[in-house]
């Protein structure tokens, strides 16, 4: 137990310099970048020395370098500073938008893991017989379908044709959020204060978006699955139950299936920056008000604080994640340690 | 011997056949692979075979004309010819995607060769920079770039490139690190090889075979990722003729059910994907069968 536990506190502080790094090319990147906050958001009439003294008083007159000493020495004392543009915490700005993107790409993972481990697992099981082959093309199609075009073919066909489905927003025109808003993850807020009439309104405008990306991923799930479980299946155990006489649907989805998982895990933790992309575009496809709609936007208006903070919340979520397979992966299998 | 060129055709198809009883499927999904690609390329290439129209011609149909007649896939609301935007606006992300996957791969490989060669703290300072950018999600870098580079051809190709560079030097570190042990090595060292000689001579011919698959796969990204921020706004600027960009023009008549400008050119960036992707699996199966096994 103390070995893990010295395995969980190197991990944790060798994300440290993972972030730093991002977060300083982001940093140099953006003061590259052409164009000031201040310029964009007083608009190109404002007389020179106005946009002068406004730098100055949000210290971008001052060397690069101290800039960057004292953001870091901010976001050292986890604050993450107010934006350039508008009137707000960078913390405030994130903490709105946040929930609305984790609500999209949860939905979107447990629909990618229930169709990409379930269709690789059966996969493995027809291996080289016409189901083996129809999952692995499709696996092959959906991966290199951008999301962001599958998003609008799926708009165009429940939200347009058939018109069964909304195309935009989390919520419809009659359902308020402000009437139920309390953590912004809105299934949960919707089911805490039992309004059910708008639960369904919440479920009903999240499927296309979730679907959209669930759907994207899931052909690397099913590559992930399919290999893994072909492995499992050749080892001795599996042989010996078969030889049991299990019943050969349990031996494969209960018995390798539970195996071949672990290899799975880890992959997750790769696969969250595919789906943190994948949520920016479907987010931009269905006007989700999302932290991709949010870093768009602010880019635009050079809001260097803020692209900053969205930056540093996706590295930290990553990087997250990453830490919490790896230490999941290293309490299952004793062998992994630094 | 018969050299007449229908006995050489036919021999050329037998052993093409015959390729694909000893590969099976993956030589089927190479194929396939080759000839989508290389069929965007020659419309790109000879873009007036394929059209007779301008793709910038605002007075070539009616406006919002449905796919038909005249107009294979219809007008969008400039009275623009959608058909011939689609085979002018593979030249833009083929150029970008193919640029793009080489720039990165030149500095990726050249990193990853020297990084692994020299070890020591260098070695460790770049693998901590290129981790840290692997793991994180390539578009919102681009996306990054995109927008400090400003709108241009080759601004966008730099945007896109800058992503690839770590999965290169992962892989050619860790090639190089493992060939480094190798007794050829120690042998050549031993006749006196030069560093430089056995970087060049040595390591470099063993570790170029491995990245040609990978380098397939990611000019398959590479063009997934610059019709994404393109369709985002970025990267180009509207005079050029590009999918992303029609994609994103034609999201606005969504709603009004003007379904052919959002679909064909989403069905070119996919199908030009696929055809990468198909070739590199299939490139992956056959040059070395547990690869992708993984």
């Amino acid at each position: 137990m103390r070995h893990l536990a010295k395995y969980i506190i190197t991990r944790t502080l060798l994300t440290i310099p993972m972030v730093l790094i991002l977060l300083s090319i982001v940093f140099l990147v953006l003061r590259i970048m052409p164009g000031d906050p201040v310029s964009s958001m007083l608009g190109g009439h404002a007389p020179e020395k106005v946009i002068e003294q406004k730098k100055e008083e949000l210290g971008l007159n001052e060397p690069m370098a101290v800039q960057y000493v004292s953001y870091l020495w901010q976001v050292a004392h986890l604050d993450l500073g107010e934006s350039m543009v508008f009137k707000q915490r960078v913390t405030t700005a994130i903490a709105d938008k946040l929930p609305a993107t984790i609500e999209l790409t949860a939905c979107g993972m447990i629909i990618t893991l229930i169709l990409g481990v379930f269709l690789g697992a059966y996969a493995a099981d027809r291996r080289r017989q016409v189901q083996d082959s129809m999952i692995r093309l499709y696996g092959i199609v959906i991966y290199c379908i951008p999301v962001y075009w599958l998003g609008l073919m799926l708009q165009l066909i429940f939200g347009i044709w058939l018109d069964v489905m909304p195309i935009a927003g989390r919520t419809g025109p009659r359902v308020f959020a402000s009437t139920f808003e309390q953590t912004g993850f809105y299934l949960i807020d919707t089911l805490l204060i039992r309004d059910f009439a708008a639960l369904k309104d919440v479920m009903i405008h999240l499927t296309l978006p979730a679907f959209t990306l669930g759907l994207t991923l899931s052909g690397i799930f099913i590559r992930l699955t399919r290999a893994n479980m072909l492995d499992v299946l050749k080892a001795d155990y599996i042989i010996a139950a078969e030889a049991r006489g299990i019943r050969h649907s349990r031996i494969v989805y209960r018995h390798a299936l539970k195996n071949a998982f672990i290899p799975i895990l880890t992959m997750m933790g790769l696969q969250v920056a595919l789906l943190m992309a994948g949520a920016i575009l479907t987010e931009t496809t269905f006007s989700w008000p999302g932290m991709g709609r949010l870093l768009l936007e602010r880019i635009y208006l050079r809001d260097y604080p803020t692209i900053q903070g969205v930056i540093i919340v996706f590295a930290l979520i990553v990087a997250g994640v990453s830490l919490v397979v790896d230490i999941i992966y290293a309490m299952i299998d004793p062998r992994i340690r630094y | 011997m018969n050299y007449s060129p229908a006995s050489a055709l036919a021999r050329g198809f037998s052993s093409f056949t015959k390729m694909g009883k000893k590969y099976g499927v993956e030589w089927w999904i190479l194929v396939a692979g080759a000839v989508i690609v290389l069929g965007i390329v020659f419309m790109a290439a000879f873009p007036d075979i394929f059209t007779t129209f301008n793709p910038y011609d605002q007075a070539a149909g009616p406006q919002l004309a449905p796919p038909g007649g005249e107009h294979l896939m219809g007008t969008d609301n400039l009275r623009r010819d959608v058909w011939a935007r689609i085979v002018f606006g593979s030249q833009t992300i083929l150029r970008v995607s193919v640029l793009a996957a080489i720039i990165s791969s030149l500095i990726g490989i050249s990193m990853g060769l020297l990084s692994g060669f020299s070890g020591g703290i260098l070695d460790r300072i770049l693998s901590l920079i290129m981790d840290s950018v692997y793991v994180f999600p390539g578009l919102i870098l681009a996306i990054a770039f995109a927008a400090m580079f400003g709108p241009g051809v080759i601004n966008i190709t730099l945007a896109v490139s800058v992503i690839y560079i770590p999965t290169y030097f992962r892989l050619v570190r860790g090639q190089t690190l493992s060939i480094k042990q190798e007794l050829y090595i120690e042998a050549a060292r031993a006749i006196g090889a030069s560093s430089s000689t056995i970087l060049r001579e040595y390591i470099f011919p063993n570790v170029i075979a491995t990245t040609v698959v990978v380098f397939t796969l990611n000019v398959a990204d590479a063009i997934m990722i610059e019709a994404a921020l393109t369709y985002l706004g970025l990267g180009l600027p509207p005079s050029v003729v590009d999918w992303g960009m029609d994609l994103a023009m034609g999201k606005k008549f969504l709603p009004s059910g003007q379904w052919w400008l959002i679909t064909f050119p989403g069905i070119m960036i996919s199908l030009l994907a696929l055809g990468f992707t198909m070739l590199g699996e299939g490139l992956a199966e056959i040059l070395n069968p547990r690869l992708l096994e993984r």
